[in-house]
């Protein structure tokens, strides 16, 4: 562990545990409007230490869930695009030959599918769910990371480890198991604290969209959306999750770095 | 007045010191050798003399070049002394010249630089330059690009580039270590010719170079300087022990206590190895052409060969990690199948191998431990974990590392200790047959002499056969009963250690034992007859590959292959052995 890796994993663990338990603590609910406090500046008051919205909803409490809806997203969408990725990768790289150019020019075909396009049809196809977004934001991850995978394990498979390995009569099994996944771990890990933020990013801007959470659910791309309507007279609606989600990218992008470098140490020489 | 004087020079990186309170002279027109091992401090002493240390290098002490201090000089101060009163060449010469200018153009730019010369004038100093290197066709040279050169050309590009604006001063960072034996003696024998009056420091880890071509040497040991005296003197009589320990461990091609020639059963025999490569553009390589070989039990077979001789591509084809075309491979009796993984678990477990790279044999996610019990818990998968645990430490035992070491990761290793593991993996199943590629050439000389001594004391031990894959003749000389030669992908030569060093019957074997260089300054040898350098081997000459090269070439040499023929105890291929051998007598 290199200090800014506890750094920024500790402002993120910090957040997450603020985002689980402000709202349980907080007298407020997500859903209830008081039309007394429209609108009402960041204060004491009520609680409402965020101030309120429009509808006047706790903003302090919407914006918690926000990031509970934004982080969970982001990570489960990345595991989706981690496990499809990694196994198509893998097993592309590892069989080589035939397999392998047949398997990674599906992937060269997917890619040239305009996805954000391709998202927004579905999402107007099909009764937008949540369910819907992990699908969507992992079917664009895990080309990424199937083709990072892939050619990880094209020069692994080349390194006079496994040579030795295989002249040993270690089974392929075995190989990619023991020798092959733990040399690729450094950088699939790397690579995930890099899809996370990407995948907030996709997940914020279809919200932006309106194609995103659906109301009253709430994540910050929609919080930020509903924000930019009231940016002239209530700056906070926006700036507060605003900050937020450049908080959690941010930390997300210093993380990957820092595990990066963490990791790379191992592997030299 | 000496031209170079460095007193109280110390580099440190934060708390790690490089050099420390090194102190040395050299006079106008000397030659003088820096040995060390690596990370002894030879190259960083190269750079801050040329001001080229890393901005986080914290530097003092003093280093006067014919009166001017390089230390905390401006950067404009020290552009105008490099070239015009220092220069450098450097190991690498691909990395040193720029991949997108012409050779003309880069050294025409020095002179410019220095305004020495323009246009038309520049021009025509750097064609002379380029004829005084023995650059052929200069005028063509000139308008070339460094990756249209072969590695001796680029190396004598980056000399005419070093002296191109008469510096006073030549640094040659290990200048020849990335060239084959009969092109550095070629290189060196340039540097000495054309240097002129210029001072030349030649850093370097071989101590054969400092014993034929340096009238004073100095010794690094940890950034410390613990030897400097006039050649002769140091190799007669080394005041410190770690001068001694080095001048000890240094492989010599004249020693004479080699390995008794062995009498045993043959484990291992390749006959008509055949392997090629598709490469882009659907042409094939043909990597090794008809080579034999075979190896006793308790028998040393060395197999050497520049680079590019096919050595590796034959010996991992005969272990099936890359396809062989035609031939046959015996273990014990048996034809093996040719590709690895239709070959039994028996075969497997008595063929093993150690790669040259310690570091990159080694999964660098597993322990020690696991490593060297990898190959046990595949093929004795019924051991208790105890026995296994007993069986690796026992066998770490043998190869001269302690429990100690069970737990660490390979990065936590030094390069004799992880060549040590990669030999435990190797030998913990008792292999019969144990391939060794370049498996010593990535170690410093007192930490190879030790890996050699080990495989020698466990070959005595269990009568282990070994394949020794090298360049380097004087490990051949040091370990081998047998030797085989090879160039081009063919056989060139195969005879007893004796016979081979005592009388080489090809030309080439001959050059080659004649541009090794000894580590004895009444006797240095490192001079060649050859001229050129191996040719690709995507387009090897027709009839015998090494006419080109070859002083003794005659017609029937550029028209027909030689066939392998008998000559006493020796298989030779050339068209004209017998002739030369009693010539010779």
């Amino acid at each position: 562990m290199n200090r800014s890796m506890k750094i920024f994993g500790g402002i993120l663990v910090a957040v997450v545990v603020v985002a689980l338990v402000g709202p349980l603590i907080s007298p407020n609910d997500y859903l209830q409007t008081d039309f007394d406090a429209l609108l009402q500046k960041p204060s004491f008051e009520g609680f409402h230490l965020f101030g309120t919205d429009d509808l006047g909803r706790d903003l302090f409490v919407r914006t918690m869930l926000g990031v509970q809806v934004t982080i969970l997203v982001a990570v489960v969408a990345s595991i989706v695009s981690l496990v499809i990725g990694v196994a198509y990768g893998a097993i592309a790289g590892y069989a080589g030959g035939r397999v392998d150019a047949v398997m990674m020019r599906f992937v060269d075909t997917l890619y040239a599918l305009p996805f954000i396009f391709f998202v927004i049809l579905l999402m107007v196809a099909f009764e937008r769910n949540f369910l819907l977004i992990f699908v969507a934001i992992g079917a664009i991850n895990w080309l990424d990371m199937a083709r990072i995978v892939r050619g990880q394990t094209l020069s692994l498979r080349e390194r006079e480890f496994v040579e030795a390995a295989r002249l040993t009569g270690v089974s392929p099994a075995r190989i990619v198991f023991r020798h092959i996944a733990p040399n690729l771990f450094g950088i699939v890990i790397v690579y995930v604290t890099l899809t996370i933020p990407q995948a907030i990013l996709v997940e914020s801007f279809l919200s932006f969209l309106g194609l995103g959470i659906q109301e009253p659910q709430t994540s910050l791309g929609a919080l930020v959306d509903a924000g930019v309507n009231q940016m002239e007279g209530a700056s906070w609606v926006l700036l507060i999750p605003a900050t937020l989600l450049a908080l959690i990218l941010l930390c997300f992008n210093f993380l990957g770095d820092a595990a990066r470098d963490y990791f790379d140490a191992r592997d030299q020489r | 007045m000496s031209l170079l004087k460095v007193e109280g020079l110390s580099i440190r990186y934060g708390s790690v010191v490089a050099v420390d309170d090194l102190g040395f002279a050299i006079a106008q027109g000397e030659s003088v050798g820096l040995v060390g091992e690596s990370g002894s401090g030879k190259s960083q002493t190269a750079l801050a003399v040329l001001g080229l240390l890393p901005a986080n290098a914290a530097v003092t002490g003093s280093i006067r070049l014919a009166g001017a201090e390089i230390i905390g000089e401006s950067e404009a101060q020290l552009n105008r002394l490099r070239a015009s009163k220092v220069a450098m060449v450097f190991q690498d010469p691909m990395q040193a010249l720029n991949p997108f200018m012409t050779i003309g153009a880069q050294l025409g730019r020095i002179l410019l630089e220095h305004r020495v010369a323009a246009g038309r004038d520049a021009r025509d100093q750097v064609i002379s330059m380029l004829d005084r290197v023995g650059l052929p066709e200069a005028p063509r040279q000139y308008a070339a690009f460094p990756h249209e050169l072969s590695g001796g050309m680029r190396q004598r590009a980056m000399i005419a580039s070093a002296l191109l604006a008469g510096p006073d001063l030549l640094i040659a960072d290990e200048p020849t270590t990335a060239l084959d034996v009969t092109v550095q003696a070629q290189i060196l024998d340039l540097l000495e010719e054309v240097r002129e009056d210029t001072s030349l420091l030649l850093i370097t880890h071989d101590l054969g170079i400092i014993a034929g071509r340096c009238e004073r040497m100095l010794v690094l040991e940890n950034g410390h300087l613990v030897e400097e005296g006039r050649t002769r003197d140091v190799f007669r009589q080394p005041q410190h022990e770690h001068t001694a320990g080095l001048l000890a461990a240094a492989l010599r091609v004249d020693r004479t206590d080699i390995p008794e020639p062995k009498e045993g059963e043959e484990v291992f025999a390749v006959n008509g190895a055949e392997v090629s490569y598709r490469i882009d553009g659907g042409r094939t390589l043909k990597a090794v052409r008809n080579v034999d070989l075979a190896v006793r039990a308790g028998e040393t077979l060395a197999v050497v060969g520049e680079s590019g001789s096919g050595k590796s591509s034959l010996v991992r084809a005969a272990l099936g990690l890359v396809p062989m075309q035609a031939g046959r491979v015996v273990f014990c009796g048996d034809t093996l199948a040719p590709r690895l993984k239709n070959r039994s678990q028996a075969t497997r477990r008595g063929l093993q191998l150690v790669f040259q790279d310690p570091a990159g044999s080694l999964n660098p996610q597993m322990r020690v431990a696991n490593i060297v019990a990898e190959p046990l818990i595949v093929h004795e998968p019924q051991l208790s974990t105890e026995e296994r645990k007993r069986q690796v430490i026992a066998m770490l035992e043998k190869t001269g590392l302690g429990p100690e070491h069970l737990r660490r990761y390979p990065h936590e290793l030094s390069g004799g200790q992880a060549q040590r593991v990669a030999i435990a993996r190797a030998l913990i199943l008792g292999p019969k047959v144990l391939v060794c590629d370049e498996a010593v050439a990535a170690l410093d000389g007192t930490v190879r002499e030790q890996v050699l001594r080990l495989l020698r004391r466990i070959q005595e031990e269990t009568g282990l056969a070994i394949i020794f894959i090298t360049h380097d003749l004087a490990v051949v000389r040091a370990i081998s009963h047998r030797v085989v030669v090879m160039y081009l992908g063919g056989l060139v030569e195969s005879a007893a250690n004796e016979a081979l060093f005592a009388a080489p019957m090809h030309p080439y074997t001959k050059a080659l034992l004649e541009a090794v260089p000894v580590p004895d300054p009444d006797n240095a040898g490192g001079h060649t007859t050859v001229s050129g350098e191996a040719p690709s081997v995507l387009h090897p000459p027709a009839g015998c590959t090494f006419h080109p090269r070859c002083a003794h070439a005659r017609e029937v040499c550029r028209a027909a292959r030689p066939e392998h023929q008998e000559l006493g105890q020796t298989t030779v291929s050339c068209h004209l052995a017998e002739e030369l051998a009693s010539g010779r007598r």
